[in-house]
């Protein structure tokens, strides 16, 4: 028995020996981790590799099995874990600032001088780029979820209007259903349910409100009547999908519009990109209205390229990488495709669609008067563990589980409480 | 390891022992080193690092300072809270009956299989393959085929509406009280061709003298099986329910590609519940405990069989 265990001790060290030799360092290469693999992403991404081969660094993808952001997060945390970081990751809100905690993120402040971030980038994106005075993340896009994605054709046939009000809304979807096409397309994932939750709640409360509920979690706020007339409008507004939208893709609803099977997805902008996939264009094929009750602010996410603390031997490549994600040219070319808006606002909007061009606007008007909040569906309003719980009551609210707007502001304030 | 020390001394007997007899020696240790070591490490040790961690405040990142039994005194709480039903209430009750309803179905269904399989009928070669052929699959090919077969915009009720039957109503992926039956259909489907697999061979292990001698003294059919065949397929029943309920207990995969959690989570299994925790929402502890009671609920069953296994060998 002794020996058995003597030879797999020294297995077991044989295995470590290699896995140390394996570790080399090439100063010219970026290594990224990220789940952008899919056409138009990955395409977007392929200007980013292009402008880093130009100055001489190659570029390595981190393999994920699976592809996905969880399944990316879940590989990042074992790499991390096994001290052997990449150059960056693409991240999400709070998750920077989780990595940053654990003291894993380099520094990249003195780049950001030189460039010009502090003012060039909105300052609620800096709540999430910038850990303790340092900036730790690049962030590449601003994409805004307070949006209503309507075909026009469909629009012209019922012979609506923008909507300017939550009620003006309902009118509109009264009249969709009348002339016999679905008024709403929506996909009955607890995502999707709790994205167009946040823009009904700043429909309902007003952009202050929004904030103090969603984003500062203040348990007055929270347990409002506002809140319960946010859950009533958003029980309203729920009777006017079709019986078949639980558990549907969101690009599956995207298609429902695009054909005109439906009137409206209330979405984020990367809904645009599947418009513009099937080649539609703004204002001809399709209309892009701000949720009726929030023009004027921005309820956003954003994908951030979380910046890794790696050997001295690779941050010349680092800083590379993170001058390249927000100059101006990248932020233009790969924001066209992508749908978002660039993450700096000072990024000429010309070769944007008329969708862009408005979100470029409403963005830069909204970083000015303080009306840029996090979404809280997206991961931008609080941390994971507190987002989870409340798609979970807000998905629990649509599918008849929790059956009034009483009970879900109860059950909304214990499942906050209960995630802190 | 007593094999290796009876050889020994009849391979020594030249004395002189060359580094060739002694690599032969060595070689099962040395080919079983690795395996062993990877499930001490990979299977033990990361059982007992899991709970450790279920007893601190592991949120993203595992810490390691320990905590009290918040996350188990959580579970515990949320394990009463059914209106509206909480995530692990939902993942618990779901346990039950998709447990419950998934053993006993598969049992009945394959031995019925069997039985008829077993009538001498002809082309019996060409149809347990298709019995035992959705074996095969991965639950995740499963999962996506009854999803879209079960869609009501897209599958059976589609289907028969074009046919014209159009009061045809099948919406159950899509409620949240019966979204949890769809996923025994489908699991249902995939597994009991393998028990009829099982259950036949067993009852072609039967000794046809028992059957003859019993319809000599005049027992029907009906007597035969009950009496007879059943009890001595006895064996056949504990192996297929063991193979069932740890399946039952570890399945995750068929109700993600079937439901994706179905109508506010109303699908979730306690393993989905896990993952969700630990990966999603950063609340490793959480997670932690709930593996853990998982854990000893396949405990509770694995045990006792090996209990029972091993005092029969022994006697």
């Amino acid at each position: 028995m002794r020996k058995f265990l003597t030879s797999t001790a020294m297995i077991a060290l044989a295995f470590a020996g290699a896995t140390a030799a394996a570790r080399a360092a090439d100063v010219k290469e970026v290594q990224m981790l990220h789940w952008w693999t899919s056409g138009g992403e990955a395409a977007a991404l392929n200007v980013l590799k292009q402008d880093l081969a130009k100055e001489g660094y190659a570029w390595k993808d981190v393999p994920v099995a699976g592809g996905g952001g969880d399944a990316a997060m879940t590989a990042l945390k074992a790499m991390v874990a096994a001290g052997n970081y990449p150059t960056a990751s693409q991240m999400l809100g709070y998750t920077v600032l989780d990595y940053a905690q654990a003291g894993v993120m380099g520094d990249l402040t003195a780049t950001a001088k030189k460039e010009g971030w502090d003012k060039s980038v909105p300052a609620a994106l800096q709540k999430f780029a910038v850990y303790d005075g340092k900036w730790v993340a690049a962030p590449v896009n601003v994409h805004s979820v307070n949006w209503l994605w309507i075909n026009k054709a469909v629009m012209d046939k019922i012979g609506g209007t923008e909507p300017k009000t939550f009620d003006d809304l309902i009118a509109l979807l009264d009249k969709a259903k009348a002339a016999g096409v679905v008024p709403l397309a929506l996909g009955g994932q607890n995502w999707q349910e709790a994205t167009m939750f946040d823009s009904i709640v700043e429909a309902t409360g007003g952009p202050e409100f929004y904030k103090k509920a969603m984003n500062d979690l203040d348990e007055e706020a929270l347990k409002s009547d506002t809140m319960k007339k946010s859950f009533d409008n958003l029980a309203k507004i729920i009777k006017y999908v079709d019986p078949n939208f639980s558990g549907r893709d969101w690009n599956l609803a995207t298609a429902m519009v695009i054909k005109g099977d439906a009137l409206v997805q209330v979405m984020g902008d990367w809904a645009k990109g599947e418009f513009v996939a099937a080649k539609k264009t703004p204002n001809k094929d399709f209309l892009c209205y701000r949720f009726p009750g929030t023009e004027g602010s921005v309820i956003y996410n954003s994908d951030m390229f979380g910046m890794f603390n790696v050997p001295d031997d690779r941050k010349a490549a680092q800083v590379a990488l993170a001058t390249a994600t927000l100059s101006k040219s990248f932020q233009s070319a790969f924001n066209v495709v992508k749908g978002s808006v660039p993450a700096r606002t000072d990024v000429p909007d010309t070769d944007f669609d008329a969708c862009g061009k408005k979100g470029i606007a409403d963005l830069k008007a909204a970083n000015e008067k303080g009306t840029l909040f996090g979404s809280l569906a997206q991961g931008y309003g609080a941390p994971p563990a507190i987002a989870n719980a409340y798609k979970d009551v807000v998905s629990k609210f649509v599918h008849g589980q929790i059956k009034t707007s009483d009970e879900a502001v109860k059950q909304l304030v214990q499942a906050i409480d209960d995630a802190r | 390891m007593s094999t290796v020390a009876t050889t020994e001394p009849i391979l020594a007997r030249g004395k002189r022992t060359s580094i060739r007899t002694r690599m032969q020696n060595a070689l099962p240790q040395i080919v079983l080193a690795p395996s062993f070591a990877i499930t001490i490490i990979f299977v033990y040790g990361f059982i007992a690092w899991t709970a450790y961690l279920s007893f601190t405040n592991s949120k993203t990142f595992p810490s390691y300072a320990l905590t009290g039994a918040r996350a188990y005194q959580r579970l515990w709480r949320w394990t009463f809270e059914s209106d509206p039903p909480s995530s692990w209430y939902t993942s618990i009750t779901n346990m039950g009956i998709f447990g419950v309803l998934y053993v006993g179905i598969c049992l009945a269904l394959g031995l019925f299989l069997a039985i008829l399989l077993d009538q001498k009928i002809r082309g019996e070669g060409i149809l347990r393959p298709i019995f035992l052929y959705p074996m095969a699959l991965s639950f995740i090919v499963t999962g996506v085929a009854w999803k879209w077969f079960l869609d009501p915009g897209l599958g059976l009720e589609q289907t028969l509406h074009h046919f014209g039957w159009t009061s045809f109503h099948f919406d159950w992926i899509k409620n949240k009280d019966f979204v949890i039956y769809t996923v025994v259909i489908a699991g249902v489907w995939q597994a009991s061709g393998f028990v009829m697999a099982m259950f036949l061979a067993g009852l072609r292990g039967i000794d046809s003298e028992i059957m003859k001698a019993a319809q000599i003294d005049g027992a029907t059919t009906g007597q035969l099986y009950r009496r007879i065949v059943i009890p001595l397929l006895r064996p056949v029943f504990l192996s297929a329910f063991i193979v069932l309920a740890h399946m039952a207990i570890k399945s995750y995969d068929l109700v993600v590609a079937l439901t994706s959690g179905g109508p506010g989570g109303s699908a979730w299994l306690p393993s989905n519940f896990m993952y969700e925790y630990t990966f999603k929402r950063n609340e490793m502890a959480v997670g932690s405990a709930s593996a853990i009671i998982m854990l000893m609920t396949i405990s509770a069953i694995i045990v006792p069989y090996l209990y029972s296994e091993l005092k029969e060998k022994a006697r």
